[in-house]
């Protein structure tokens, strides 16, 4: 009789408890608290050649902040395929890190939906004021006029590497400066047996980069100025058409490419079977891959003709990554110092160093370590004529839609199918319905 | 998905002989509390299903109700309802979201019919050469059921590596040592990869058939085979005869096992082809992935797997009805 008691005592004891620790996970919808003053969490995105060179990179300086702060960082490094999903989880579930990296371009989607701290005038203050970050990584945080949803940490700029090697062997003096001259040198290579130019064909980011600055060097953009999708305007189809035709009619880009979406165009050029890239920042990516300094060069990107500039004269995006605050964090006052501790001129030259980007603060930039020929090329570019990828809520699915697409027409052009006005435009139409109503 | 057969046993105490009222009434709570014991023993696991099964479906069912995008995922209760929205979005078949999931969800039938029928054919075919002993049938079985035990990752991402357009051992096999087609193909984009990924669901799956198949077997007498041989049975005609009918409960649950899996894989298409599937292979689990976490809009996901819910109950329950109906007329 006793042990029967003792059962059903058991038995209802693990049900309640059951039930109470199910709903002791809901989320507070507050806006942060001080409960924990004495850790943190950081989820930083993939900046190294792998997630193991990115600890050994920032763990010394986790370390320092500990010794300054008597906080203690949580580090973990999220690959970039998981890091958007891991975001929107913590979102929705209220549970999260203190602190993150994000993708710049994800900055208005992410704002949309509240789960960072917004930078207004007074959290600036306690990072050294708005004033300290370089303009063009400041116009990548957040739909224009409203508080940023995130700090400039690392700034990236699109250029264009090539192989000296190739480019002697083939008796051309120069990189090109246009890409007429671009599909032109590109004969020359490929009559040697080395495939001239490598693209990421199945990433669909990669694609939405290139498509985005191959429509404004046409004058177009990809949303109207109300942030409405407008995919299929003349313009923007001429655009995508003639990036695409670098494989489809002047191949450049071999058709192999068209399935890559693993860096595996990165690794070619490292090995030598591909004489140019175009690609963010690659020098530390190239380094762990055994190609030395001296053996490529670095340009800006082509333009449709004359040299790099704002407006039609665009050659990249601004990429680059934000660092933000979770709004649900219980450490508001340590997530505030780290971010500050982060954005530092000090640790802003040691990260970026290490990273081969640019830093995002001006005082670190102007920096004699960053005055190397790449970096001269990607500042250059930052400054004077990179454009920020459209600000607007539903950017997350743009390049989604608009990346698939592009990935469809690559495939078209990789099995030998027509790329025509007709069926790039068809593509984009398809796109933008998709897109949310909104 | 598990069919839990339950017996009834009938309580032991009911049946007792009656005794004197006077002993009934004092005994009558130690009874309720002896009949109470069973159920209230149950009560934590019936709690965690509920916890684990139920509310997550029906949280999702919820939210298939609600217009859950990227501006109110933060605070689920300020979406606001939006009624069938969700649903007539994505039954509305000339509209392109509707069109999508339309052509995605006969994309995954076709592939479903076609990977569960090879499956099982293979499958089959495998554990009746197996079935008599010889040298090295352990072996072979053993082997057999490699596919099934590695982890889905790992045996996939070997399948993207080797259907590789430039560098892919397929290729390699297919156009420089056999010359099959004038240019090595594209499996991983354009329309081939819906073989790339038919060939990786089968590898994968029929050695489930042929663990089955195989326990299935080893059910049937032996004497049926040696009255048959007696009767100058050839081997076709045992196998039609007396192979297959003997194993007919072992398929039902095998096919519907096969269709439900199949159907509803998620890694395998998402390893072999990220987070946009090429039109020829946009399976529904990934199609549906892709309208939640890439489009943000996790009120039309929602919508569209109850739809898919629905779908996959009715196919179940209409299988379970012809197939009990059947073996109930062939038991008769």
């Amino acid at each position: 009789m006793r042990s029967i008691r003792a059962a059903a005592v058991g038995a209802v004891t693990l049900s309640l408890a059951l039930t109470a620790t199910s709903c002791g996970g809901g989320s507070s919808a507050g806006g942060g608290s001080n409960d924990a003053p004495k850790t943190l969490t950081y989820w930083a995105s993939n900046q190294g050649a792998d997630v193991a060179v990115d600890k050994q990179v920032l763990q010394p300086e986790l370390d320092k902040f500990e010794r300054r702060t008597h906080i203690k960082v949580k580090l973990e490094v999220v690959p970039w395929p998981d890091l958007l999903n891991r975001i929107l989880t913590a979102t929705t579930s209220g549970q999260g890190p203190d602190v993150l990296n994000i993708g710049n371009s994800w900055s208005a989607s992410l704002q949309a939906s509240g789960a960072l701290l917004p930078w207004d005038a007074g959290n600036f203050d306690k990072i050294g004021g708005r004033s300290r970050f370089v303009p063009s990584a400041l116009a990548s945080t957040g739909v224009q006029g409203k508080d940023p949803a995130a700090v400039p940490l690392y700034a990236l700029a699109y250029a264009l590497y090539y192989n000296k090697k190739v480019f002697a062997d083939a008796g051309i003096a120069r990189p090109p400066a246009t890409w007429d001259e671009l599909v032109a040198d590109g004969k020359k290579i490929r009559a040697r047996g080395i495939s001239p130019l490598g693209a990421e064909g199945s990433n669909v980011s990669e694609n939405v980069h290139h498509v985005f600055v191959f429509a404004k060097q046409r004058g177009a953009d990809f949303f109207t100025a109300d942030g409405k999708p407008d995919f299929t305007g003349p313009e923007v189809v001429d655009a995508v058409r003639s990036y695409v035709d670098l494989m489809a009619e002047d191949h450049v880009i071999p058709t192999g490419d068209a399935e890559y979406a693993q860096n595996q165009s990165v690794s070619d050029f490292a090995k030598g079977h591909q004489a140019m890239l175009l690609w963010q920042s690659a020098s530390a990516n190239l380094a762990s891959q055994g190609m030395k300094d001296s053996q490529y060069g670095v340009a800006p990107v082509p333009v449709r003709s004359g040299t790099p500039g704002p407006g039609t004269q665009v050659d990249s995006m601004a990429a680059g990554i934000n660092i933000a605050v979770f709004r649900n964090t219980h450490n508001l006052d340590g997530a505030t110092r780290f971010v500050k501790f982060m954005t530092s001129d000090e640790e802003q030259k040691i990260l970026n160093k290490a990273y081969s980007s640019i830093p995002a603060v001006t005082s670190a930039q102007n920096d004699p370590a960053f005055g190397g020929p790449a970096d001269t090329v990607l500042k250059n570019t930052l400054a004077t004529s990179a454009a920020a990828l459209p600000q607007v809520p539903a950017e997350s699915q743009f390049e989604t839609t608009v990346g698939t697409a592009v990935k469809d027409l690559f495939a078209d052009a990789a099995a030998g199918r027509a790329v025509t006005t007709d069926s790039v435009r068809a593509a984009l139409h398809k796109a933008q319905q998709q897109m949310p109503a909104a | 998905m598990t069919a839990v057969t339950t017996h009834t046993l009938e309580e032991p105490v009911a049946k007792s002989p009656p005794g004197p009222a006077a002993s009934t009434a004092r005994r009558r709570p130690g009874r309720i509390r002896r009949a109470g014991l069973p159920y209230l023993l149950l009560l934590p696991a019936l709690v965690l299903e509920l916890l684990v099964h139920l509310v997550p479906m029906v949280i999702g069912i919820a939210m298939s109700f609600k217009e859950l995008t990227q501006f109110y995922i933060r605070d689920w209760g300020t979406a606001p309802w939006t009624g069938l929205g969700n649903y007539r979005l994505s039954v509305d078949f000339h509209a392109p979201v509707g069109e999508a999931l339309l052509h995605s969800f006969l994309v995954t039938v076709g592939f479903t019919l076609l990977s569960v029928a090879l499956c099982w054919l293979i499958g089959t075919a495998a554990a009746l050469f197996l079935q008599d002993a010889f040298r090295g049938r352990g072996l072979l079985r053993a082997l057999f059921l490699v596919p099934y035990a590695l982890p889905v990752y790992a045996a996939v991402i070997t399948w993207v590596f080797m259907f590789q357009h430039d560098n892919g051992l397929v290729n390699h096999v297919l156009h420089d040592q056999l010359h099959i087609g004038a240019e090595p193909a594209f499996w991983l984009i354009g329309g081939n990869s819906f073989y790339a990924l038919l060939t990786v669901s089968v590898w994968k799956g029929w050695p489930f058939a042929f663990l089955m198949v195989t326990a299935g077997l080893q059910n049937i007498p032996g004497e049926l085979y040696e009255a048959a041989a007696l009767d100058g049975a050839g081997m076709w005609q045992r196998i039609r005869r007396i192979t297959l009918p003997s194993l007919r409960p072992v398929n039902q649950v095998l096919v519907l096992v096969l269709f439900l899996w199949t159907f509803n894989d998620f890694n395998t298409p998402y390893v072999l082809f990220g987070r946009s599937a090429p039109d020829a292979a946009d399976l529904v689990s990934v199609h549906i992935y892709q309208a939640s976490f890439v489009a943000w809009n996790f009120g039309t996901g929602s919508a569209m797997s109850v739809l898919l819910l629905l779908f996959l109950l009715v196919v179940t329950g209409g299988y379970l009805l012809v197939t009990s109906r059947e073996r109930r007329t062939s038991d008769g």
